[in-house]
This record gives C-alpha cells, structure tokens and sequence, in this order.
C-alpha cells in the first residue's frame, strides 16, 4: 500500500446526504476482476449523461456538466468534502478504488459508513471526520473560493487551511501508523502466527463441530 | 465476571491477540465467498505467494451474477461469466469448497450459509458482502468486509477489527397478522435512520423478535446494515436449536449435546449494560412501504408521501425533495395510490420458504392486476426452489401471473439480466432503494412479502393486513 504522509489538493464539495456505494460505484462496473482502472466510473451515473458499461473508454461520452466533478475549478482535485454518513450501503471495495484510482485520497465528512471507513484505510486513502458545523463552514469556504485547497497532515493530525487556519482531525494510532508507513496487514498480522495458532488448537478443543470432519 | 452482552461474549470468545490500542485481532471461524468481491483478493494471495490458512472454515457460492433463466445456457454476458469462472478456478485452485451454478445447494450467499447449517451459534462468520449481518440471527458474530478483508482473512484466519458500542433495540408486543420481520425492519430504519447503528453491534431484543422465526431473524439482521450497523444479533433459543437441527454442516450426537450446552450461554446477561437502548411498540409496526432512495425514507402503508417542505433540516429537506424528482412523485399522494410497474420477490432478505409461503398465500386464487408488466419470484437457493415446489407454490404464483426463477441475487442488484429499465417503478422485497440500485433510473420501493404480492395482485400497494 502507498504510504500517506501528508497531501495537498484542491477540494471538491459533494452537497448530499447518504452517497451511497452504488452511486460512488455502479454494480455494472464490479465485474471486473482487477482492482484497477474504476477511477473512470466513479459517480459514473451522475457524471455521464448516457448510461456507463464495464470496459468502455468515456473519454467520448456526454458529460453532465452540472456535476460539480465535472466542473473545470475542480479538476485535480484529490480532496472530497462531502455530507453524513458517506459511503453508506454495500462492502464493495470497488468504492475505494474508484475514488483512489480517480485521485482522491483524502475524504472530509461528519460521518461515514462503516465498512467504507475501513476499506479506505487499506488502500491509502484517508477519511477524516469532523464535527458537522466544521463541514458546513468548509462547504461554503469552498463554494465561496476558486481554487480552494487544504493540505493534510497525517503525521500531525492536522489540516492547514488558507491564511494560516489549522483544523486538528482524529485518528487511531493504528490506522494512522499503518498508513504512514504503508504497511501490509497480512505481514502484520502473520507475525502473530504463532498466537493464531495456539488460539486455533484451544478452539479445536472447546468447539470441534466448528472444524470439518468431526461428525 | 461483570454482565456482558452478547456481543461482549462473542468478542471475548474470539480475541487472539488485544492490541492495547482499542483492536484486537479476531480469530475467524466462517468465510464465505461469492464471485463479485473475491477474484482480487485471490490474485493479491498468488502474488504474494500465500495459501489459505484454513481450508475447512471457507465456502463459495456464485450468486451476484448467476442467470435466473435458461440454466442450461449458462451466463451469456461475457463479463459476468469470467467473475463466475474466477471464482470456479480460484476455488479448484486452492481447493475451497464451492457450490457451483447447477447444484440445488447453490443460491444467495447469505440464504445458503444458514441453511447448510454453516453458520452456527457463537462462530464468527464473514463474507465481501454489508448483507453478511443477516447470520447474526444465530447468535453469531457475522459482518461484512471488503475485498482487502477477504485476502487477509484466506491468509490469517483473523480480522483487525475495532470493538463496536452496543446497541439494543427492543420490541415489545406481537406484531400484528400481515406485518412481519421486514416491517419491523423497516420500521427500526424509519425510527433510527441509516446512520443510527453506525459504529454499534445491533441486538434486536423483546418479545416481538422472540416470536419471530429463523426467517424473520434473518430478516431483521439482514437490514441492520440498512440502519448502518455491520451486526445485527438476536440471541440463541429453541427456535435456532429447531432450525438447525438436522443441518448437514450441524453438528450430530455428542458433538450437538455439547454445542447446545456451549449455545445457551449465547444472550445477554439480565444486568448487561448497552451504550443505548431503542424500544419500539411491535403492535403498533404496520405495514411499511419506502418513497424515497433511502431505506430510511419510509412510511407505514396508510401515509402519504412526506412534504420536503414540512423538514427543517435543509440538507434533508433537499435530499427528500431529489428523492421525489428521483421517484416520479408527489409529496401528499397516498401510498396506496402509487402503482409499481414491477413486482420481485426474492434477495437475501425475503427469498426463504416462509417468505414465499406468505405471498402465495396472498396471491393464491388471484391474477396480477393488468398494468403489473412483470411479476418475479427469484428463490434464495436451490433448496429452497424444491421445497416451494414440493409445496405447489409454484403453481400457485405461476397461475396468478408470476414467473418463477432460479435462485440468485437478481434484481436485487441486476448484475444479471434481470435489471429495471429506466423509470420503471418496482414493489421489490429487497433490501436498497438506492438510485439505479435495481437498473438505471429504475424506481424501488421496499416492501415485505405480503406487500408485493397484493400490490401485484392490486395493481396498486395496498395494505396486507386487510388483504
Ligand atoms: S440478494 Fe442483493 S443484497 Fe443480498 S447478497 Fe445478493 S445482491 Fe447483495
């Protein structure tokens, strides 16, 4: 996984409530067996005015240039601030690596679904979440400013804004510390294989009817 | 030691290694596979060069994509047929059990876990898929993971997973006759919103979830992702023991003696403690039927449609007034008044036998009203398809106007060839009403069982109770 450290980008605003993952990632595109190259699909229902199937170039498909991606003051951008509970609906991973693969790799809400939250850790891209009043500010900063940007820094936990403004953000010491260094869980957790082992053989004893070939 | 809950015990009960930082590594006992969220996690294991940690605890099952027609042709869309045969060849590859297209034991992932007797009491159970919620019903601690999830689960056997608060929702009373579990779900949807369980474990509790059966279990926990929590519970009584009992990956003779023995710890102490308690009024849920293009933007049968302008909340006034345009409708209508164009029964929520035995009930000596275009009944499994047959359902719907499929996803999502076509208004028993979820620009309203059955036969959503 890339490491992140610190990134900075214009932003762009997503003024909706509940974005969920088919919007993010319609289900046409999720046959596809790689893990890369969705950046072209992401949002691609509000995006495009035809509709999107798997495997086709878009550089030639009608845009619906109201859609704020499309908007040229927001090209570039890798930075999404969007509305509560961002990302909601299905587990597929597909969302992430569309919005990663397009070049977003920070998200900015007051909340976020969780297993969306959690598959963005694993593919370097980093959801903050702050408190409502905060976003709405950043909403109209946004809106209000051409070419708005905000640099994050994960290694300080802090977002600087235009004119000097710093906004502290959370997050857990052990997500942070794994994409700082952009580490590998597997490698992580396999270190621990011996503990795994040992857990496996007292469940074996307490519960055999959960390992096969008992009966 | 100090009153748990059920989640507690089942956390407790699976921790290899606490972290100290508020995660532990969780040792998994379940996986399941399907098609759409594994193929990546195969290839990133043969890149790396690692082998399942522990063949026995995984199954697969296509389902997303599987045809609901014409079998013996197999997948025609070229796409969707490479996901299946991944999955196939990842399977033979590493030697996981599958249950291919063209097996009876084949169907939706989270239809055919419980029904194998593969999800048990007290397990840890995990798929690439939100829906994997619905198998806390066994008192099993069951959710949903991504794709990076899934490669690290083949290669360890754990998750890294961060303790969740405990949510107890509470329903007392009966449900009414013509309301059932998918009511009740929507109704918890409606009262807590789809970001009410965001970060909690979901036990569902009361007299009204006790009266409930496996079915309507499932039901239940299968939505509580809906209302943002990856787990739903319900704890471990004589009606799990009875459906599981039996079951060819149950445990027999001495073996069941001393799970039951295990199982019955499986519930909340009296004295546990929840970070938040939700009651509802189970005799007072009726019928629900979604406007909106959020599972929470639901109503009881005898609503109207909400005025966006009637909300004081700008931002979901907005979002409520796009849902409207979204769904061709007008705030103040009567739910009673909108007529879908579609009618699917079928998904992980409402595909078992019990829900088809209630809408053949409804539609038994009737006909689809004239302007229903199409009227679908897709079975969870392969077994389930049987035992519905061995019971005439089939007839019974085929002779009031329905087609009956084969068992898979379906419309739920449309990966296959069973999508919405653009404005088309579906009375679905699925679980998500998102834009474009069933089809682009297609229209979905949440409903139970009853619910599109006597829409279908009504031509209209009308209220099951009174049908
Ligand atoms: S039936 Fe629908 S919700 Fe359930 S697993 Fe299939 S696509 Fe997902």
């Amino acid at each position: 996984m890339e490491a992140f450290t610190e990134f900075e980008s214009v932003v762009v605003p997503l003024d909706r409530v509940n974005v969920d993952t088919d919007a993010i990632i319609p289900k046409q595109f999720l046959k596809s067996i790689k893990r890369s190259g969705f950046g072209k699909n992401l949002f691609d229902e509000w995006r495009y005015l035809d509709i999107g199937e798997p495997d086709q170039a878009c550089s030639g498909r009608p845009l619906n240039r109201d859609f704020v991606l499309n908007q040229p003051r927001y090209q570039g951008a890798g930075i999404l601030l969007a509305r509560d509970n961002f990302g909601c609906g299905s587990s597929r991973e597909h969302a992430v690596w569309a919005l990663a693969d397009y070049g977003i790799r920070v998200v900015i809400a007051p909340s976020f679904a969780d297993i969306f939250f959690n598959n963005c850790f694993k593919n370097g891209v980093l959801p903050i979440m702050l408190a409502g009043a905060l976003v709405d500010e950043l909403f109209i900063e946004v809106n209000g400013t051409p070419g708005y940007g905000l640099k994050v820094d994960l290694r300080a936990r802090q977002i600087l804004g235009p004119g000097g403004r710093i906004i502290p953000f959370d997050v857990d010491d052990h997500n942070r510390h794994r994409l700082l260094h952009g580490l590998d869980d597997i490698a992580l957790t396999l270190e621990h294989a011996e503990e795994i082992r040992a857990y496996e053989a007292q469940r074996r004893d307490r519960a055999p009817w959960l390992f096969r070939g008992v009966n | 030691m100090a009153a748990r809950t059920l989640y507690d015990k089942l956390w407790d009960d699976h921790v290899v290694r606490d972290a100290g930082d508020g995660t532990a590594l969780l040792y998994i006992d379940r996986h399941l596979l399907h098609e759409v969220t594994s193929p990546q996690a195969f290839e990133g294991l043969r890149m790396a060069g690692r082998s399942p940690w522990r063949l026995d605890a995984n199954l697969a099952v296509a389902d997303h994509n599987v045809p609901t027609l014409g079998l013996e042709h197999g997948i025609t869309d070229p796409v969707s047929r490479v996901q299946v045969e991944t999955l196939d060849q990842n399977c033979a590859d590493f030697g996981i059990e599958e249950f291919r297209m063209g097996d009876p034991r084949q169907g939706i992932v989270h239809v055919i876990g419980p029904e194998q007797g593969a999800t048990l009491p007290g397990m840890t159970v995990v798929c690439g898929d939100s829906h994997t919620s619905t198998h806390g019903a066994f008192g099993a601690l069951a959710y949903g993971i991504g794709t990076s999830e899934v490669e690290h689960v083949l290669a360890t056997q754990c998750l890294q997973q961060k303790k969740a608060r405990n949510l107890l929702i509470q329903v007392d009373g009966v449900l009414a006759a013509g309301v059932s579990a998918k009511d009740l779900a929507l109704a918890v949807i409606a009262k807590i919103g789809t970001a009410g369980g965001t970060g909690c474990a979901i036990e569902f509790g009361g007299e009204a979830v006790r009266g409930l059966s496996m079915e309507g279990r499932m039901t239940l926990c299968n939505m509580a992702i809906e209302a943002g929590a990856r787990v739903g519970l319900v704890a471990v009584d004589d009606v799990t023991l009875g459906y599981l009992a039996g079951r060819p990956f149950s445990p027999v003779g001495e073996q069941w003696d001393r799970a039951v023995t295990a199982w019955s710890e499986l519930h909340s102490d009296p004295e546990a403690q929840f970070d938040r308690v939700v009651k509802l009024d189970g005799g007072a849920v009726a019928p629900q039927v979604s406007w909106g293009t959020s599972p929470e933007l639901v109503v009881a049968v005898t609503d109207r449609v909400p005025d966006p302008a009637a909300e004081p909340d700008p931002s979901r006034s907005e979002a409520m007034q796009r849902a409207l345009d979204y769904m061709g409708l007008k705030a103040g209508t009567p739910i009673v008044e909108i007529a879908p164009d579609i009618v699917f029964i079928g998904s992980c929520t409402n595909s078992r036998i019990e829900d088809l035995r209630a809408a053949a009930e409804i539609v038994r000596g009737r006909q689809v009203a004239p302007g229903i275009k199409q009227a679908l009944v897709v079975p969870g499994s392969g077994l389930i398809k049987r035992q519905a047959e061995s019971e005439g359902l089939d007839r019974l719907f085929m002779d009031a106007g329905f087609e009956w499929r084969s068992p898979g996803c379906s419309m739920c999502l449309a990966m296959n060839e069973d999508p919405l076509e653009p404005g088309q208004r579906c009375a679905s028993t699925s679980n998500r009403n998102f834009e474009g979820r069933q089809g682009v620009g297609g229209r979905t309203h949440l409903v139970s069982p009853a619910m599109a059955a006597a829409a279908a036969i009504a031509g209209h959503f009308v209220d099951s109770r009174e049908f």
